[in-house]
């Protein structure tokens, strides 16, 4: 609940800030200071310091799932600021809002964590994305920009209208909005309840950017300013896979048999579509939009699962997967080519970077002792335990040897060719931060209890 | 009201639903286009009240849920059309056919 209420009236001081102060670093640093604000009060309530207490009528549930997620979330918009929050600038004039419309976003993703009514998980979806709509076109002049996010809007909208038609199904089958008593719902599952779980699956899988349903997300990526394709496909995705788990273990747990074949094709067909296209790819921004549609197939594997291990390995999936990517973007947007060969040299002008990214992306790659691994470990751990469609396991461990190619592809460009990677401006700020990003992405490799023990104390 | 079998207004909503489904997919200009996701909207609106009235009387949640998708439709609508408005203005135009900058 703090969380809920700070981020959004922290939206509407940010939105003010651009009329009261008139420097940059003012709004940056209060921006800055919200974060750290949601970070605390977050971390408080999960030892269970509340500070508004309001009837929900059991609508949104703060549970320590969602309290541990949202502090993930949280701490990686605060790295994500740390690294990023100077390059907004370049994007546009409307330097406040761009922080505003952030925080918007982290209300949403704190709804969509704890829902346990689909009217909660329809306005914290919506919330997430109108404000999304408007990051990607936020590069006025930029003709690519307004075009990713036409593109966005549109099948963002036409998804929602699926998920929408998915719950009004659900609504007529058990007369419901809230999850415990659709479970709770007598009699056999009814041919409507199957249709709107179905429309529900799908539009779940176009917004977390799962094959099929993945044509969007390379386009809006490469489209959208570097900065907030660095926030969609890290720190959004990550939200929209804890509403489709939550979805699908609240809701729909019981009709297991009837999706799990489902999930398990689209599995398959993510790794194999996001990894083998990331390989032909010549733009490192390109790369990293189809290799986070990769990952987002390793992360089904949670929701093919559905256990213990499953929930356990999403939330450290979720941490090590925006650690690393957030890095990596944060890296490429200092680069004034975002090509494979801009990159050529870089060990040489930036060692400290070089080798920071070098973490992250072996992290990426799922390289031991690195938290890549471990999650992936405990994913592929997840789906051996349900016993069934092994063949699913051997495809999915071939297709992270794909992804070695490219982001190995990425590290051979900036260690063993020769070149002239522009020498670029970072701040001690960024490059200290860069070094703490790859340190956590080791530590979480070696020492993992020290997130997941958070999970249960 | 009460002479109208349910499945008669479901054939409503259904049909609603396609036709705008078939709007989205098929015309080119972004206005209409935004009408067509208007349309499946309102279908849906239309699906959630005939089955708070036929199927689950008593309560009002269909209804209610009715309401906030009016309010988000309009927000959604609002944020289109400034995105059609910028497109507008470095494109010259307002068909989707003159925005490939990108390839699919």
């Amino acid at each position: 609940m703090n969380a809920l209420i700070i981020s959004a009236v922290w939206g509407v001081v940010m939105m003010f800030s651009g009329i009261l102060l008139k420097q940059r670093s003012g709004i940056r640093n209060l921006a800055v200071a919200g974060l750290v604000l949601l970070l605390v009060s977050n971390i408080l309530e999960m030892s269970g310091t509340v500070f508004f207490k309001v009837e929900l009528k059991g609508m949104i549930v703060f549970d320590r799932f969602a309290l541990f997620f949202d502090s993930i979330i949280f701490a990686s918009a605060l790295i994500y600021l740390f690294l990023s929050a100077r390059d907004m600038e370049k994007v546009g004039v409307n330097y406040a809002e761009y922080f505003a419309l952030i925080f918007f976003i982290l209300c949403g993703i704190t709804l969509v964590a704890s829902f346990k009514s689909l009217l909660i998980l329809f306005l914290g979806i919506e919330i997430v994305s109108i404000p999304l709509y408007i990051l990607t076109g936020s590069e006025k002049k930029n003709l690519k920009s307004n075009e990713a996010s036409l593109k966005y809007l549109l099948l963002g909208s036409f998804s929602t209208a699926i998920m929408l038609m998915g719950i009004a199904f659900v609504y007529g089958a058990t007369g419901s909005f809230m999850s415990a008593e659709i479970i709770a719902s007598p009699g056999t599952v009814s041919a409507l309840l199957i249709a709107g779980m179905t429309l529900l699956l799908f539009s779940m899988a176009f917004k977390a950017s799962v094959v099929p349903f993945h044509f969007w997300a390379p386009d809006v990526y490469d489209g959208a300013p570097t900065v907030f394709a660095s926030f969609m496909a890290t720190i959004v995705k990550a939200a929209s896979f804890i509403a489709f788990i939550r979805l699908f273990n609240d809701l729909f747990g019981d009709m297991k048999p009837e999706w799990q074949l489902w999930m398990a094709v689209l599995t398959a067909a993510t790794l194999f579509v996001g990894n083998i296209t990331a390989v032909f790819q010549q733009s490192v921004k390109r790369m990293l939009a189809y290799s986070s549609v990769a990952q987002a197939g390793f992360m089904m594997f949670s929701l093919y699962a559905m256990n213990t291990d499953a929930v356990e390995g999403l939330l450290l999936y979720v941490a090590a997967y925006s650690l690393a990517t957030i890095g990596i973007f944060a890296v490429l947007n200092k680069m004034s080519d975002y090509t494979f060969d801009g990159f050529n040299g870089f060990a040489k002008s930036q060692p400290v970077l070089a080798a920071s990214t070098t973490i992250c992306l072996l992290s990426l790659a799922g390289i031991p002792l690195t938290a890549g691994f471990l999650s992936k470990f405990y994913m592929l751990r997840a789906a051996i335990d349900t016993h069934k469609n092994l063949w699913l396991v051997i495809f999915a461990v071939v297709m992270a040897a794909v992804s070695v190619y490219y982001y190995f592809r990425l590290i051979q460009a900036m260690y063993f060719r020769e070149g002239n990677a522009h020498e670029i401006e970072v701040t001690p700020v960024f490059k200290w931060t860069m070094v703490v990003v790859a340190a956590l992405v080791i530590l979480l490799g070696i020492f993992p209890n020290l997130l997941l023990y958070w999970f249960y104390f | 009201m009460s002479g109208i079998p349910i499945s008669h207004i479901l054939f409503l909503s259904t049909a609603l639903f396609f036709i705008g489904m078939y709007g989205l997919f098929t015309r080119r200009n972004l206005i209409t286009m935004l009408m067509a996701i208007e349309l499946i909207l309102n279908s849906v609106n239309i699906n959630f009240v005939v089955f708070n009235k036929f199927l689950w009387p008593g309560k009002l949640d269909g209804i209610f849920f009715t309401i906030f998708i009016i309010t988000i439709a309009a927000a959604e609508a609002a944020v289109a059309i400034a995105i059609i408005i910028n497109l507008f203005r470095s494109h010259r135009s307002i068909d989707v056919e003159d925005a490939t900058e990108m390839k699919w």
